[in-house]
């Protein structure tokens, strides 16, 4: 909330005035009042390995996090760029490959990669578009500088927090919606059905799209749910697509249904169980022949995750450089791929100082935070770096940028990062705001919902120039 | 519409109807039990719930006998009791949350408040609240939710199967509710004893108002309680909402507006015709229990002809 020099930022002024107005007990009375809402509208995610009692909330914090207009610009021009490259990259190497063969990224980092589909390779996807729903995960380390932790263009979820966030503030705090000039976030559905039907395979006139889920036991469901029902789609699960004389068809009441779309939130691993995973009950038996012919498409396309994990994140500037001829607006965090025996070496002498993850990891598991670790610790992570050095990176900590927050002491500021969506298809557009999560704990560094994190609504702060904007 | 969403609707309807039509039939066999004439004898009472000898058989591996508190705790709150009214709470929630993109968010916030509000009770808290009330919340929650699909819905597909499952529960559930009575069924008349006779009187009586007809019955045929009207009253009267005649009307109707040239919509016709034709006095005599008996497999396999014709995701 404060810039460097100490002063409140500009975006959080009029809010923070407000804020000072109000009582501890107030908030934490709107706070009970939230989490009411999100159990009453059944926004939880499952948790595995519970019965019907398994449903949780994701902790969620009254106080927003404010970005001005400003700011904003500067995210909104980076993810749409970082985006608009990574797209290029993945219809690079499942075509001509030139990134490769002019010597930027490693071959065998791509050829090797378990995300990598040879599948894809010389198919044409509708718009060269195959990451159509993106999330670019950032944090602010100083006034102007967005730093990203990690792109997400597999299935990347959490978007109907950021919806669902804002429809909460809004029902408790009416008031400061009337006084401020927040970016309404609420065309998010929208935009996404018409990403998804400017993909549609060529001659389709009035495409069909679907979202396909896991099934409702999957953590993700209510947002499954949720954007099936804004954008006026069906929600269908593997049993209920088949594939008949080379198309995808669904089962309704009234007979099959051609399928031209497939919204899908299902790993590329089981979509297919004669391609894959023979004992996936989730996938479509033939839908990968459906879509080598281009008779249906998949979104995000499968193979995407070749462009995301922490090994490629690296060359993401130079793919900026390469396909776009521009200078990276976001910066990359300062990465060590520990396949280079200098980053080892220097990662194996610092490691006390630096953030150590697995390459394919997620969800905040199998990382080291070198600070707050102890002896024994690093020692048991230098021999995992020495025994597979190319399945690590490092980072130095960063000085990630704090919001205040509402905790058991009072208001307090805590560290969070920022995913916003970005869409591409019809025009790679960002939704102006996104998903911040917050470390919950004192000092910690890791918003993952799974290790404690919770979330915060997120408000940019429209110029205005922008009010009038009607597309 | 998806059949596997049509498949779950129908559920959903089944299932919260389930739990109302309990709650109605428990709070008919309490009030029956509290009465004078029954003490003693209560075990029969209770008992009479469990028509298969499967249902006998789970009830007795977790209770010792067939008393108020252990049937209660059974058949409201038992959550390996797939027929309880906290399983059928619960199975309605989860086919809710399983199509609420096609449902109203009113419709999911009831059905979800509903569960929530009964997940934790025990029978401490049944005790408390008093079971009449109970079991009275159970058929407002009931209520509160037909009301606001009614309200809410989509005049669509999605709105034919949640009615439809709706009046297919209920019709198997007013047969079973008058079928629970079979064995009482003998000609009643004036060499009855006086005491059986006040014992069927509040028995029927108690009956009809647990579907709240007692009130019809009373202006329809203004005359003392008589097995064979109260019969005829729940069966073949259409102007009784939870009479059979008045659930298969509406199945016809829907089945009609769907797909009037499938086998559900003929047999649905069939049922229809079997009912217009019925009279009373003939069923009295044929034996009223071997007519409740046929008509519900007849239900039955209307369900599962509606199943093969809609539902089916193979």
């Amino acid at each position: 909330m404060h810039a460097a020099d100490g002063d409140i930022r500009d975006a959080y002024r009029d809010y923070s005035a407000w804020l000072t107005d109000q009582s501890i007990d107030r908030l934490r009375q709107k706070h009970e009042q939230a989490d009411l809402l999100f159990r009453r509208l059944g926004i939880t995610f499952t948790v595995y390995g519970e019965d019907e009692g398994g449903e949780r909330l994701i902790p969620f914090d009254v106080i927003p996090r404010i970005l001005s207009a400003d700011e904003w610009s500067i995210l909104e021009r980076g993810a749409i760029q970082r985006v608009d490259a990574l797209n290029a990259f993945l219809h690079d190497i499942y075509h001509d490959q030139e990134i490769i063969r002019a010597g930027v990224v490693p071959a065998e980092l791509v050829m090797t990669n378990e995300a990598f589909q040879p599948q894809m390779l010389g198919l044409d996807m509708p718009k060269q578009v195959y990451a159509h729903v993106s999330g670019v995960d950032a944090v602010r380390v100083d006034d102007k500088t967005f730093y990203v932790l990690e792109d997400n263009v597999r299935t990347p979820s959490g978007v109907s927090y950021m919806l669902e966030n804002r429809e909460t503030m809004m029902r408790l705090f009416p008031d400061l919606f009337a006084q401020s000039v927040v970016a309404p976030v609420d065309r998010y559905p929208e935009y996404l059905l018409r990403s998804l039907q400017a993909v549609a395979p060529a001659g389709v006139d009035d495409p069909t799209v679907v979202l396909m889920t896991p099934g409702q036991y999957n953590s993700a469901y209510f947002e499954h749910a949720f954007l099936a029902m804004e954008m006026g789609i069906e929600l269908v699960e593997g049993r209920d697509l088949f594939v008949d004389s080379g198309s995808i068809f669904m089962r309704t009441t009234e007979g099959p249904k051609r399928v031209d779309v497939i919204y899908r939130r299902v790993d590329d691993g089981f979509l297919d169980p004669l391609a894959y995973n023979p004992d996936s009950a989730l996938g479509v038996p033939g839908i990968l022949s459906v879509v080598r012919s281009g008779r249906v498409t998949v979104c995000n396309a499968m193979g995407t995750g070749v462009a995301d994990d922490k090994a490629m994140y690296v060359y993401v500037p130079d793919m900026i450089r390469f396909y776009l001829g521009e200078e990276p607006v976001l910066q990359n965090v300062p990465t060590y791929s520990c396949r280079k025996p200098d980053d080892l070496k220097y990662v194996l002498d610092h490691i006390s100082e630096l953030v150590v993850k697995e390459v394919h990891g997620s969800g905040g598991y199998g990382m080291l935070v070198g600070p707050k670790a102890t002896k024994a610790q690093c020692d048991e992570f230098k021999k995992l770096l020495k025994a597979e050095p190319e399945n690590y990176i490092a980072q130095p900590t960063l000085a990630l940028s704090t919001c205040p927050t509402l905790v058991e002491e009072g208001i307090a500021p805590r560290h969070v990062d920022l995913r916003p969506y970005v869409l591409s298809g019809e025009k790679t557009r960002v939704m102006p705001g996104g998903l911040t999560r917050v470390a919950l704990k004192a000092g910690s560094l890791v918003v993952n919902s799974s290790q404690g994190g919770g979330t915060k609504d997120t408000w940019v702060l429209e110029a205005p120039a922008e009010i009038s904007e009607t597309d | 519409m998806l059949s596997s969403t049509a498949d779950n609707l129908f559920w959903m309807a089944r299932y919260m109807e389930r739990s109302e039509n309990t709650a109605r039939l428990l709070t008919g066999l309490y009030h029956m039990s509290l009465l004078p004439a029954r003490r003693g004898a209560q075990a029969g009472l209770w008992e009479g719930l469990f028509q298969s000898e499967d249902e006998r058989e789970a009830f007795l591996a977790k209770y010792d006998g067939f008393r108020t508190d252990p049937v209660l705790t059974y058949m409201v709150l038992d959550r390996d009791n797939p027929s309880s009214i906290r399983s059928c709470v619960w199975s309605a929630r989860e086919n809710v949350r399983a199509t609420r993109h096609v449902l109203t968010t009113d419709m999911w916030e009831t059905i979800n408040s509903t569960w929530l509000d009964i997940a934790h009770v025990t029978y401490g808290d049944m005790l408390d609240m008093g079971h009449h009330d109970f079991l009275e919340w159970i058929k407002v929650r009931s209520h509160l939710f037909r009301g606001v699909a009614h309200g809410t819905m989509r005049r669509g597909d999605a709105f034919e199967f949640w009615r439809m499952g709706v009046f297919i529960e209920r019709a198997e559930n007013t047969i079973r509710l008058l079928a629970a009575r079979a064995h009482t069924f003998k000609p009643s008349g004036p060499a009855q004893r006086a005491d059986t006779a006040t014992l069927d009187y509040y028995q029927w009586g108690t009956l009809l108002r647990s579907v709240n007809a007692y009130k019809a019955y009373r202006e329809i045929y203004k005359s003392q309680i008589d097995l064979r009207r109260v019969v005829e009253l729940l069966t073949l009267n259409p102007e009784i909402p939870r009479s059979v005649m008045a659930c298969v009307e509406e199945i016809y109707e829907i089945l009609e507006g769907l797909r009037p040239r499938s086998r559900s919509f003929e047999h649905a016709n069939d049922l229809l015709t079997r009912l217009q034709s019925a009279r009373i006095d003939r069923i009295y005599r044929t034996g009223m229990s071997r007519f409740l008996e046929d008509y519900r497999s007849g239900l039955h396999e209307l369900s599962l002809q509606i199943q093969k014709d809609f539902l089916m995701i193979q």
